[in-house]
């Protein structure tokens, strides 16, 4: 038997829906593991991505810790697939984008009504937000997309399945969505 | 005269208004030349105003909205007293016109794009005013000032904060240049207002077609579509009425000649029209003057009521009953793409510029949906030179498929830019040896849809064997940045494009982008590949010519001068088109962090 | 005995006055698009037809059909064309199918299946474009306008109001609505108008009546579009595909 691929997952500016749908392949998790092993994915508890075939990333990037992660997972993996919404086009997060970043942060931490002696959190422990949200494919290359808000287990089985047999992955009718 | 425009629009403007829809008519066609003069009254075109015309002109609201925004030179806004527009052809640029813009920005206190404060003045740039010999050039209120420099930037910026009337301002700043350079048949012609129409009234329209046709010529416009054909389908298409049109939309970056034969020659521009008339069986006829040539409006009004005095135009021309014809000169207004024929006529009807589908073609389906017959300036001169020296005499001229003459604007790095006229055959080489160029890397031959010609095939010739060309000749010596040209000519486009289509529209914004995030430091391999994408699919699926050529100054730039590209790439496969750690500055300054945290370096 | 083209190997009939994509869909033929509606005049705008006729690349949608023309359609260049022309659709506007009403109806969106578009691929231009909720029974949602002009021609030609006109000039190009305050309440527009029927994007929305449906059943999680396409193409009726009425609009 040929040495299993190594899978690294990761959810940036995301709901995890995503990783929730990925579950949704159910029984079949057991036949993927048969062909994959996992590095740096909330099913373990590693928390950085050590070198891998495919990264599979959820969520767009919203602030500097999401560029960190996706740096990391884009020199990582040699394959990186953005799954969902918002990793490909920004998704719920983006919607914000048509805004000033300034007057997002001035209304929610110090003009909405009801807050007292309010302002804006600058801990150096919290992640910068940027001032656009970006889809993935805007701050590295990307080298697949499994579009869906989430796409369903079986999308995502049949993705990764052509791919793992080395073909160019189909949706096809009913499996490919955008909502 | 402006700037003694009133901002407002009060009881007496409105009896203006009325009085200028009755002038024309109550005619929905006209309106584009109304809001012409409605925002040469006001200094924009002031909401009430377009209430008032939806009301007299019988017309939906949106509708008359929608045609004015598709215009530059047509705010809904107020803009500024003096509004102020600097040429940005690369030709200007070459010559400084970025640092005098900011010069003028800098005195005036305002930044491009934007009106002052105190509503005074506006500047920013618009693409080539057609001055590009006597650049760097501006368009003030729609008036050119060529010959740009530092002093007479600040001179310029004096008179606008005393807010002195345009009329009072120094008569040489506003004086245009023919700079003729060499003539020909063409500009060295000497014949009498009415000559040729005299012969041709002889001949009938028949005899004149066939005249044209066995001349060979064909148009000047870049096209090169044989006119005597052109002229035949017309006369022969089932209409009502038929149209004759001169397109002196002239906006092709780095072409002027059509300015120079508009003041030089208008009477065999007119002459050539009539013929035309003539030959078509058309009673009316419209020359698209692009707004950028203003200025020009009066002295070929004059022409033309000369010519009318002089029975060259009107009623029985030269006494032959059934030949009656006249000729209305209608405004553009900041549309390069009016310069496409079917666009133009959208505009004559007092549309949006936006190009029609063929089949079917104007000559069939023209103006008002009759058979029309569009020509350039040039081609108007030059079938007249035709019908006078003779088919055999003129096709003697030039090469096998391009007989007769070719006006070409010479611009850029030369001593002598200006006009000069060859028989089609001239060499690029040839060119650069009259207008003085020495060090050339490359010329743009018939502007940014043309073609970019390197020192090696410096030995091409001009004509539709080989190089076709509008006129544009623009020069490129070793000290330039073909990259820069390049990216230039792209921002024109996505600048020019009328938004009909999704691939002009999306695509020319997108190869925009991509252009600039190579200038910005930010390109790899990965752009150069979108580029040869967005290349595919802008030529193979845009509605007319601008999408299809739009590709062209940086595909012809990059197969030349791939060094002036790849020496901004980076060696990455991939980098984001903006600046990470600039995209956290926002939250930096809102937050009072500057921790190492709070910066982001690029992926190694 | 009419006349005939061939289209991606099959023969196609058509009538005089007929486009290619006129003929091609009356004789069960699929050739994807956008713009083009059965009962308006084609103006070719989206692209999303582009064929190649005897080896040259046209809208299908606006070119005259001509008897023995060769015109290639279902093959992959024209495909990866239609691909890259939804990218930049979905790029240029704001397009956030998950939050969309008229997601599982919407022709984009199920174009974009139908081609395999797995993402937009280009760099998202997120233009500003606010809401017109002004209408006590309709929203405007112009995030999602693809300016395919067929409201424009829906209320100009059909329900006789011009509540609709498209704005500005390239990338700035955008609808706008005939009032002199600019919001849909000052206009005339009734839900029963053709004008609210023929959005093929999310944009023109009767109010109150969102994901009515639930997932599965609405119209394309059942068949594809190059599937449904043909159910409505019979609707057509002037198969000369003049409209006097087109002729005085832009």
């Amino acid at each position: 038997m040929s040495k299993k691929l190594r899978v690294a997952t990761t959810s940036l500016a995301g709901c995890f829906g995503c990783h929730m749908s990925f579950l949704d392949i159910d029984e079949r998790l057991l036949a993927l593991l048969d062909l994959v092993e996992f590095d740096r994915s909330p099913i373990n508890d590693i928390k950085h991505c050590g070198p891998c075939d495919i990264g599979i990333i959820e969520g767009g990037v919203c602030n500097a810790e999401n560029v960190h992660v996706l740096h990391e997972f884009r020199r990582s993996c040699k394959i990186l697939i953005a799954i969902g919404a918002c990793a490909i086009n920004g998704g719920l997060p983006a919607q914000r984008n048509h805004l000033d970043l300034s007057s997002c942060l001035t209304e929610v931490y110090l003009t909405e009504p009801g807050l007292a002696h309010g302002h804006i959190p600058n801990d150096p422990e919290l992640p910068l937000p940027l001032d656009k949200v970006h889809p993935l494919h805007e701050v590295v290359k990307i080298d697949y997309f499994i579009p869906g808000c989430p796409p369903s287990g079986d999308a995502i089985w049949k993705f990764l399945t052509d791919l793992i047999a080395g073909k160019t992955p189909e949706l096809g009718h009913g499996l490919i969505k955008y909502d | 005269m402006l700037p003694d425009n009133d901002m407002r629009f009060n009881a007496s403007g409105q009896v203006w208004l009325d009085k200028l829809v009755v002038q024309h008519a109550s005619d929905a066609s006209r309106l584009l030349q109304i809001l012409l003069q409605v925002q040469e009254r006001f200094g924009y075109i002031p909401h009430q105003a377009i209430s008032r015309l939806a009301e007299k002109l019988t017309i939906p609201l949106a509708r008359i909205e929608s045609v004015a925004s598709f215009y530059s030179f047509l705010h809904l806004q107020p803009h500024g007293e003096y509004r102020v527009l600097f040429s940005d052809n690369i030709t200007d640029r070459m010559l400084g016109s970025q640092a005098l813009m900011d010069q003028m920005c800098q005195l005036l206190w305002l930044q491009p794009g934007r009106v002052s404060e105190d509503g005074l003045v506006s500047i920013g740039p618009t693409s080539c005013t057609g001055m590009c010999d006597q650049g760097p050039a501006l368009l003030v209120n729609g008036r050119a000032i060529t010959c740009l420099t530092h002093q007479r930037v600040q001179e310029i910026a004096q008179l606008i904060r005393n807010r002195t009337p345009l009329a009072d301002w120094p008569a040489d700043f506003f004086r245009v240049e023919d700079n003729i350079r060499r003539g020909g048949l063409l500009l060295d012609n000497k014949l009498s207002p009415g000559a040729v129409l005299h012969a041709a009234v002889a001949l009938g329209g028949d005899a004149i077609v066939e005249q044209v046709k066995a001349s060979g010529l064909r148009g000047r416009g870049g096209a090169g579509f044989p006119t005597g054909m052109k002229w035949e389908a017309c006369r022969k298409a089932a209409g009502k009425e038929r149209y004759v049109v001169c397109n002196a939309d002239e906006g092709e970056p780095g072409t002027f000649k059509d300015r120079v034969l508009l003041t030089q020659q208008a009477d065999l521009v007119f002459e050539g029209m009539t013929l035309c008339a003539l030959a078509v069986g058309a009673r009316k006829g419209f020359l698209y003057l692009r707004g950028e040539y203003r200025y020009l409006l009066e002295p070929l009004q004059a022409v033309l009521q000369r010519r009318r005095k002089d029975n060259l135009l009107g009623n029985k021309i030269l006494g032959k009953s059934g030949f009656d014809f006249d000729i209305d000169i209608h405004l553009g207004s900041g549309a390069y793409i009016c310069g496409e024929e079917s666009a133009l006529i959208e505009s004559l009807e007092g549309k949006r510029g936006v190009p029609r589908s063929r089949p079917p073609f104007p000559v069939t389906h023209g103006y008002m949906q009759q058979p029309t017959a569009v020509d350039n300036v040039e081609t108007f001169c030059q079938a007249a030179l035709a019908l006078h020296m003779g088919a055999d005499k003129y096709r003697a001229v030039g090469t096998e498929k391009s007989s007769g003459s070719k006006l070409i604007s010479v611009s850029g790095d030369c001593p002598r830019p200006g006009i000069y006229e060859y028989p089609f055959g001239v060499s690029v080489r040839e060119v650069l040896q009259d207008c003085g160029a020495v060090n050339t890397r490359a010329v743009q031959i018939s502007g940014p849809s043309g073609v970019c010609v390197p020192e090696s095939e410096f030995g091409r010739k001009l004509g539709f064997e080989d190089l076709p060309t509008a006129g544009a000749f623009m020069v490129f010596d070793d000290s330039r940045d073909m990259f820069e040209v390049a990216r230039n000519y792209v921002h024109f486009f996505a600048h020019e494009s009328c938004g009909f289509c999704t691939p002009c529209r999306v695509g020319t914004s997108m190869l925009k982008q991509t252009m600039d995030k190579i200038a910005d430091g930010h390109g790899t391999q990965y752009d150069l590949k979108e580029i040869e994408n967005l290349d595919r699919v802008l030529q193979t699926s845009s509605h007319c010519g601008l999408g299809r050529t739009a590709c062209n100054p940086v595909l012809h730039t990059l197969k030349h001068f791939r060094p002036a590209y790849e020496n901004r790439l980076k060696s990455l496969m991939f980098s984001p088109a903006f600046d990470l750690d600039g995209s956290l500055a926002r939250a930096r300054q809102m937050t009072g962090r500057d921790d190492a945290g709070a910066h982001l370096k690029e992926m190694e | 005995m009419s006349d005939t083209f061939q289209l991606d190997g099959a023969t196609v009939p058509f009538e005089p006055g007929q486009t290619v994509m006129q003929a091609a869909l009356a004789a069960g033929h699929y050739i994807p698009h956008l713009c083009y509606h059965p009962e308006f005049k084609p103006h070719g705008s989206c692209k999303l037809c582009t064929v190649k006729v005897n080896g040259r690349t046209t809208a299908s949608c606006t070119m005259p059909a001509e008897a023995n023309l060769n015109v290639e359609s279902n093959i992959e260049e024209m495909n990866a064309l239609r691909r890259t022309l939804v990218q930049m659709l979905f790029a240029e506007g704001n397009h956030f199918c998950p939050s969309c009403e008229k997601s599982g109806n919407c022709m984009l969106q199920a174009l974009g299946y139908d081609l395999e578009v797995h993402a937009t691929g280009f760099r998202h231009l997120y233009p500003d474009r606010p809401l017109d909720a002004s209408h006590p029974d309709i929203l405007l949602d112009f995030n999602r306008c693809i300016l395919c002009e067929l409201c424009v021609r829906a209320s100009s030609e059909v329900d006789g109001k011009n509540v609709f006109a498209l704005a500005g000039r390239g990338i700035t190009k955008h609808l706008i609505v005939n009032a002199e305050s600019g919001l849909l309440k000052d206009t005339n527009i009734a839900l029963s108008d053709k004008a609210m029927q023929v959005c093929p994007v999310g944009v023109i929305l009767p109010k109150r009546v969102g994901f009515s449906q639930p997932v599965g059943v609405r119209r394309y999680d059942q068949r594809p579009i190059s599937a449904q396409a043909l159910d409505d193409a019979p609707r057509q009726t002037d198969a000369s595909g003049n409209c006097e009425a087109c002729e005085g609009s832009s």
